[in-house]
């Protein structure tokens, strides 16, 4: 899960980071007061899950109470790739000499954390991690013993980072490792890390990834994530209903159980010549509610003209399947959108037997029920 | 012949005494796999289907002779209990539990350098030898005996797989489930050593999916290393990037790694023929026996 550059910041700051004086505020009125006690110039920023958000006009630096009021207007309510602005951040425009990336992340081709430093700070480190890899310095951490001083020093060293604030960069480094580590973090980034002409290190922008795995034992960032709520109504309602989803822009809705059996669905919905409309797995040991639940998602999607269902049971009971399939489809006087089935493993059999057949379309193999639910999806568009 | 289970295997179930772990007990049982202990802290003396349960893994090992751990620990505490099948110890570690700290398993694996343990997983269905011994949840029914290795990165993937080998009558020597997860014991390339290193296994399938660059390194360990053909899967193409299918890997970056063309190709450049369905890998399969 990721949080909000405000919370991020919190965390940071909490830890000792420098960060610049900010306030978060929801209307123009308490966007314009912030402003006012943090002195001008400010940084008015959109608080949404988008990269590049200054491009995209979701960040404007106010001179005085005129323009606060201005881009505080601007800004709130608007549309920033999809997500709507209903917060932002009122912070103190610092005036920097240079700009670092400074970033721990987990390495998982060698199984290990990695803590990153480069000059090349302020744009976007994926390119500059693509175009110019010499130019972020990279120093891999054993997790057993966690980031040793000299390890930050030396990754600090590695980049070229200016001597007269190495050592101030390398305590950042160390903190920010000990955040990542302590708080279950997946990224950890501080991008760009300024440097003032008075050689202080001041995180104008942070970003904090938390592994969604590790939220039991971490309570602080789950409330956080709670208030950070928002996103695609559906994927909203997936999370409700505790499924992995993810919508896609065709008309055949999928349901499978398990993620690789899921995105092979996909890929044959497309080999066929349609065109799926999301990924939805139901995960091991779906129960009937489950399934019906999976069933009232897909049809909510009004993209969707066909659904198939593909289940390879192995903890997952074919006959479990079944009756959530029956149960779902009962409730409708006229089914929404055809049903195409593919039950095989544990107790398939029997699943065959109940699943009721003047409500769906049973097919035997995955290649016969993803192409009949393409053909059903083609009968629909044309 | 077989890979990492065979006869000898005797096999401690860790959480044996909670659901799936008592269920999937009953189910290794009826195949056939010699399980002989079940490891649950303050459980030690009772009894699950049989089966005598104590209270360490270390207990287990030393009353029982147990040479191989199947994990059902709930995420919050299964890192704990790798490590404490690892320090017993026992020379396989199946890891069935789903949604383990990323953190924890840095740790597992950490400590997995220092040991001879094979660890498979966390996050799979197990490995299974058809015939003699399944370790996990796979269903023992759609397997067969017979010369193909499998190594996969999904569960219900694999099954489907096997569903199309063994309908075409082609058995398996041993399958492995690595699982999805970032970080893993067993990866493709140790899987792949295992399967050459078997005179038995005349073929091998390895199913893969996006996100990561575990298969464009297995591709070119392919390449160096295996004389024994290899038939691949790569699921994910239509998946679209900066999205996470399910799997933790499973996400494109859009970066050129990672992405299920980049994997393809990676495979055919080291001679092995990828299938567009699972059907057209069993078809592979059957052109390289």
């Amino acid at each position: 899960m990721r949080l909000h550059e405000y919370q991020a910041k919190q965390v940071f700051a909490d830890a000792g980071i420098p960060t610049p004086a900010s306030t978060l505020a929801e209307t123009v009125d308490d966007a314009v007061a912030a402003a006012e006690d943090i002195g001008y110039p400010v940084a008015i920023k959109a608080q949404v899950h988008v990269g590049g958000r200054g491009k995209a006009g979701g960040i404007k630096l106010a001179e005085d109470a005129e323009e606060a009021r201005e881009y505080a207007d601007d800004i709130l309510g608007m549309d920033l790739k999809g997500y709507e602005v209903d917060r932002v951040l009122v912070e103190e425009a610092v005036d920097f000499e240079n700009e670092l990336y400074v970033g721990v992340t987990m390495d998982r081709g060698e199984g290990e954390p990695v803590a990153m430093v480069s000059t090349r700070g302020g744009v976007n480190i994926e390119e500059v991690a693509e175009e110019d890899p010499d130019a972020i310095a990279r120093e891999h951490i054993d997790p057993a013993f966690g980031m040793h001083p000299y390890q930050a020093r030396k990754v600090v060293y590695e980049a070229g980072v200016d001597r007269a604030v190495a050592n101030d960069v390398a305590s950042v480094l160390q903190t920010l490792y000990q955040i990542w580590d302590d708080r279950d973090g997946s990224d950890a980034e501080i991008n760009p890390l300024m440097i003032t002409a008075d050689d202080e290190v001041v995180a104008a922008d942070a970003v904090f990834n938390v592994d969604s795995d590790a939220l039991f034992r971490q309570p602080e960032i789950q409330e956080m994530e709670e208030e950070a709520s928002g996103g695609d109504e559906l994927e909203q309602k997936a999370d409700e209903y505790g499924f992995d989803y993810v919508r896609l822009d065709g008309n055949v809705g999928i349901i499978g159980n398990g993620a690789g059996l899921v995105m092979t669905t996909l890929d044959l919905v497309d080999h066929f010549g349609g065109s799926p409309a999301n990924f939805l797995d139901v995960g091991g040991g779906a129960k009937a509610q489950r399934i019906a639940n999976a069933l009232d998602m897909v049809f909510s999607d009004d993209n969707v003209d066909s659904v198939v269902f593909n289940i390879f049971g192995g903890i997952t009971r074919g006959d479990e399947v079944a009756e959530g399939i029956n149960q779902a489809l009962e409730q409708f006087d006229e089914i929404p959108k055809p049903v195409t089935v593919r039950l095989a493993g544990t107790n398939a059999e029997e699943g065959m037997e109940i699943l009721n057949e003047d409500l769906v379309t049973v097919e035997h193999t995955l290649e016969d029920a993803v192409q009949r639910a393409v053909e059903y999806a083609q009968e629909v568009d044309a | 012949m077989s890979v990492l289970v065979d006869e000898d295997t005797r096999v401690v179930v860790q959480g044996i005494t909670g659901g799936e772990g008592k269920f999937h007990t009953e189910q290794m049982l009826e195949y056939g796999t010699n399980v002989v202990a079940g490891a649950v802290p303050g459980r030690g003396g009772q009894e699950v289907a049989g089966v005598p349960v104590y209270d360490t893994v270390h207990e287990a090992a030393r009353e029982e002779d147990a040479n191989a751990s199947v994990v059902f620990v709930p995420p919050a505490f299964a890192g704990d209990a790798l490590f404490e099948a690892l320090d017993s110890p026992v020379d396989l570690v199946v890891a069935i539990t789903e949604g383990i700290p990323t953190q924890d398993m840095a740790r597992v694996k950490r400590k997995l350098r220092e040991t001879d343990t094979h660890l498979v997983g966390p996050n799979c269905p197990g490995v299974i030898t058809p015939g003699v011994a399944k370790l996990g949840i796979l269903p023992g029914n759609i397997f067969s005996e017979g010369d193909v290795g499998l190594v996969s990165r999904s569960g219900t993937l694999t099954y489907q797989v096997v569903d199309d080998l063994t309908s075409r009558g082609i058995g398996q020597t041993t399958a492995i489930g690595i699982g999805g997860d970032p970080i893993i014991g067993t990866s493709f390339i140790d899987a792949l050593e295992l399967f050459e290193n078997d005179p038995d296994t005349k073929a091998v399938v390895m199913c893969g999916e996006i996100g990561g660059e575990d298969e464009e390194n297995a591709a070119q360990y392919i390449a160096e290393h295996m004389d024994t053909p290899v038939a691949g899967f790569i699921a994910g193409r239509t998946a679209p990037p900066g999205k996470r299918m399910g799997h933790a890997g499973a996400i494109v970056s859009g970066s050129g790694t990672g992405t299920a063309e980049s994997k393809i190709d990676a495979l055919n450049d080291a001679g092995v023929p990828v299938g567009d369905t699972p059907e057209e890998v069993a078809e592979h399969v059957e052109d390289l026996l």
